[in-house]
């Protein structure tokens, strides 16, 4: 009975290596369904319904102006926040990791502020905030500039949700470069720019593409806090995942599910090209 | 408690990680497995500890099969590399763990398991360090401290992975004979891992050689320096030159292709002629270390260094200097068929 | 590293302090301003409206209601959490890294979108959702719908925050507890869960912190029905088209205050871990 007991795990080796550890069946068992219940079964629900859809119903509602035009929105204005992050992101990582200065670590802190607020608490504070009444929003509106309830508005929270990317992806690559390669660059007769551009920068390069595209990724789906600033006009501030909840409000799934598959594939394409950077790194032996 | 390893093999994928492995280590003995990395000698190890399984063969612990034992019921002391003590709790906690994780009949209550575990740390004396988290100890202490761990079930055997490996050479040298010690005093079956052939040659009652898989040589620490059972055991332990039958016919005692093993100390030099067989050289280089002078020569029209070993009285008798004209003749070598281990002949 | 140590590798201090300037303005500007304002605007009318606010009906309701979603939520994630990375970083097995992914699938997901999924599921035109009707069974524009979405959106966070630090453990400390004797349940509790104590606590913090806030996802399924399928974050959203400020931003303050302990309380986890030498990792 041992002897066959043995023999069993044996078999089972090829699927995976031999451990002294109990749990596995359970534990993976465990993550399969749950995973497959929560997630796999509801968005293979989506592509099913696409497939309902044909290929015509699906590009008529992709051809529709008024989804391009919501597409175009969402992914500009996402690509804007994430450019205006991935540089002030930089500088910020920066600060953090080279200097002190009293207050850095409420600051440190300060900036998980965005995974941690609601989405909803962002948008109507930065709406009041942008607003031309508001606090800021009163200065640029002197100006005769116009924040809130255009697509300036949508860029401004944007780039609140995806500020902590760059900087939490940067902040412990930047932490790794060694003083020591900085000073045989400054030793070598390298000024201070070119010390960062050709030592430091290549080696957070990696880590800032990354921290650009998870911004990115998180803009291109964000809802909560750009539906209370953007005004929502339709062709000009309307981004897709409001078209879909517009969609959904008349009854009208098929061309909700057609605009959500758009911008999962689009999520996916940005998340494989982000394991893919990842994993190009970790062969190239930078984090 | 004696072990009976038969027919034992693992691969991993397309590697032979074990090669068809047999070997009886008997009740008490101090069993070192020495060999690279890569050689087998941790995952035979494993296996015995019952941490891995082998693919194929039997594994005995005084004659019965322990095969569907899992490694929670073979009562083997297991010391790792890198001593793997819980860091969460303190040292006490980590030695006295064993004795609270014990099902609720067998285990003891909590004066006794006090009782043992200062007994333990005595035996390792670091009892002064019982309430420290591992974080706080030196490197030496830990090993020790994973030691008395391990000790504290009571195992019938004791297996350690590189147990001195992480350590620096002063405290290296001090646990080394601290371990011969302790086994000498407890007499558990102790078998322990490493690359180190003065680590195995000082501290074994017998030393088990490894090489990609399979077994080379199992003898004590004198028998496998003094009288090496194949080529690579010749290069593992100690430093051996080399002479090809082509050039050194009247050594190899034979035409075909065959090398003989010699070690630097079984070399005479001189700088007059022995005999015919004698080899002359050039001597390229001297350098006294300790009681011993090292000298390095080469054949004339040859640019491979021999190595040759002195005691300083010897040396001092009949003195050379770089540059000097010597011959050379081996006292005492073996002779290998070249590709293959087959020993041929011995002087 | 200190300046004065590394006298190769610093900048000028007009540099240096054109830097910390910029950072400084930019975050004052788009995370102190902003939740200095929550606070202000919610007290803007002084105390009594405010607690007025938040003791009306239907924001009692929306706190009950969100207290329940990520009480469900939060358990549920954290057993599939534990669940999964000790599959993951303990046991070496095919597949692996499309596990992973496949985990962080929901990042990847807008939050309608993970709304919309399960309207296609259980909606009346949806899959079960002939079948629900038919027995009667409520699941969107309900509780159990908003329950459903929290846990989609949330769902990776436990398990994310776990993966990489039990990976980084390695498994020599639970194989160490097994050849001393103890069970595998006695090997969990005693050494693999105390030793992710501070990585596990600030995951569930996290993940307690979006499933309260959760807004997009929640907004789809719930049906907005005041007092009944509102969570707070959707209270919030109803006041403010409703011009009722000062209460939008009085229950907001609460969210925020949330999101100002669960800040404060990962910061003190990263000090404690920093202490007991347990790495955490960084990032979403």
């Amino acid at each position: 009975m041992a002897r066959s007991a043995a023999s069993s795990t044996r078999v089972f080796t090829r699927f995976r290596a031999h451990s002294v550890l109990p749990g596995f069946n359970l534990a993976m068992g465990f993550t399969l369904l749950y995973l497959s219940l929560i997630v796999l079964v509801p968005l293979s629900a989506l592509f099913f319904k696409t497939a309902n859809l044909g290929w015509g119903g699906f590009f008529a509602v992709l051809g529709n102006d008024r989804v391009l035009a919501s597409l175009r929105v969402t992914f500009l204005t996402s690509l804007a926040a994430a450019v205006i992050n991935a540089f002030f992101g930089l500088i910020v990582a920066w600060v953090l990791v080279r200097y002190r200065f009293p207050g850095k670590r409420i600051i440190d802190a300060l900036v998980d502020l965005p995974f941690a607020l609601p989405t909803a608490v962002a948008g109507i504070t930065l709406a009041t905030l942008y607003a031309p009444h508001g606090w800021i929003g009163q200065y640029f509106a002197a100006q005769g500039i116009k924040i809130a309830y255009t697509p300036l508005g949508i860029v401004v929270a944007l780039t609140f949700i995806g500020l902590p990317f760059v900087v939490r992806t940067v902040q412990p690559v930047l932490e790794d470069v060694e003083a020591g390669v900085e000073e045989a660059a400054a030793s070598l007769g390298a000024g201070r720019w070119d010390v960062f551009r050709r030592v430091i920068f290549p080696a957070i390069y990696p880590a800032l593409l990354t921290g650009f595209s998870l911004a990115f990724a998180r803009a291109i789906g964000e809802y909560g806090s750009v539906i209370f600033i953007a005004g929502n006009m339709p062709y000009i501030s309307e981004i897709s995942p409001l078209l879909i909840v517009s969609k959904l409000e008349q009854y009208d799934y098929a061309g909700a599910t057609a605009i959500a598959v758009i911008m999962l594939l689009i999520s996916f394409a940005l998340l494989f090209s982000i394991n893919a950077l990842q994993w190009w790194t970790s062969r190239r032996g930078v984090r | 408690m004696s072990i009976t390893i038969e027919n034992i093999n693992k691969n991993f994928g397309a590697y032979k990680a074990l090669d068809n492995i047999n070997l009886e280590v008997n009740s008490g003995e101090l069993i070192a497995l020495l060999g690279p990395s890569g050689c087998g000698k941790t995952s035979l190890l494993r296996i015995i500890g019952g941490l891995e399984l082998a693919d194929s063969g039997k594994l005995l612990f005084h004659g019965e099969d322990v095969e569907a034992r899992n490694a929670r019921e073979r009562n083997v002391g297991f010391v790792f590399q890198h001593y793997a003590l819980f860091r969460h709790m303190t040292v006490f906690e980590n030695v006295a763990f064993g004795l609270r994780v014990k099902p609720r009949k067998e285990r003891h209550n909590e004066a006794e398991i006090q009782r043992r575990v200062h007994e333990l740390l005595n035996l390792v004396q670091l009892d002064w360090l019982s309430d420290r988290y591992p974080a706080q100890l030196s490197g030496g202490q830990r090993q020790r401290i994973a030691l008395a761990r391990a000790l504290a079930v009571e195992p019938k055997i004791l297996l350690l992975d590189e147990p001195f490996g992480a350590l620096d050479a002063q405290v290296r040298k001090e646990l080394r004979r601290w371990l011969r010690r302790l086994h000498d005093e407890l007499h558990i079956t102790s078998i322990f891992v490493t690359h180190d052939q003065e680590e195995a040659l000082e501290v074994a009652d017998r030393v088990v050689v490894m090489n990609k898989g399979k077994i080379e040589q199992v003898g004590t620490p004198d028998e496998v320096y003094a009288k090496p059972a194949t080529p690579f055991v010749y290069q593992f332990i100690g430093n051996v030159n080399l002479f090809h039958s082509r050039e050194h016919a009247a050594w190899t005692e034979r035409h075909g292709d065959a090398v003989a093993y010699v070690r630097p100390h079984d070399i005479d030099i001189s700088a007059v002629k022995q005999d015919e067989t004698a080899l002359p050289v050039e001597v390229k280089l001297v350098r006294a270390i300790g009681s011993i002078v090292r000298v390095e020569v080469s054949a004339f029209g040859s640019s491979e260094f021999i190595e040759i070993e002195l005691s300083r009285e010897r040396f001092d008798a009949a003195p050379l200097a770089n540059g000097d004209k010597a011959y050379i003749r081996p006292r005492q070598f073996r002779v290998f068929d070249t590709g293959e281990k087959n020993e041929l002949s011995a002087a | 590293m200190s300046q004065s140590t590394r006298i190769a590798t610093h900048e000028s201090r007009s540099v240096t302090l054109l830097f910390i300037g910029v950072a400084l303005v930019y975050l004052l500007l788009f995370l102190g301003l902003p939740l200095f304002a929550v606070f202000y605007q919610a007290l803007s009318k002084g105390w009594g409206l405010y607690w007025a606010a938040l003791q009306e009906a239907d924001a009692l309701s929306a706190i009950k209601l969100t207290l329940i979603a990520s009480g469900i939520a939060v358990p549920c994630n954290l057993v599939f959490g534990i669940a999964a990375a000790w599959a993951i970083a303990k046991f070496e097995f095919k597949g692996k890294s499309l596990l992973i992914t496949l985990i962080d699938l929901p990042f990847a997901v807008s939050p309608v979108v993970s709304g919309l999924v399960y309207v296609l599921l259980f909606g009346a035109q949806g899959w079960f959702g002939h079948w629900l009707q038919a027995h009667d069974i409520k699941l969107l524009f309900a509780v159990p719908g908003i329950v459903l979405a929290t846990i989609f959106v949330t769902f990776p966070f436990i398990a994310r925050e776990l993966i990489p630090l039990m990976q980084a453990q390695g498994k020599e400390e639970e194989e160490a507890a097994v050849s001393l004797g103890a069970s595998g349940w006695q090997t969990f509790t005693r050494v693999t869960l105390p030793n992710v104590k501070w990585g596990l606590l600030y995951g569930v913090i996290l993940c307690n912190a979006r499933a309260m806030g959760e807004f997009g996802a929640v907004s789809v399924v719930s049906g907005h029905i005041r007092g009944m399928t509102n969570t707070m974050p959707l209270h919030v959203e109803i006041l403010y088209n409703e011009y009722n400020f000062v209460a939008a931003f009085a229950v907001a303050s609460l969210l925020a205050l949330l999101a100002v302990v669960t800040l404060l309380v990962k910061s003190l986890i990263e000090w404690q871990a920093r202490r007991s030498g347990e790495p955490l990792h960084h990032g979403a």
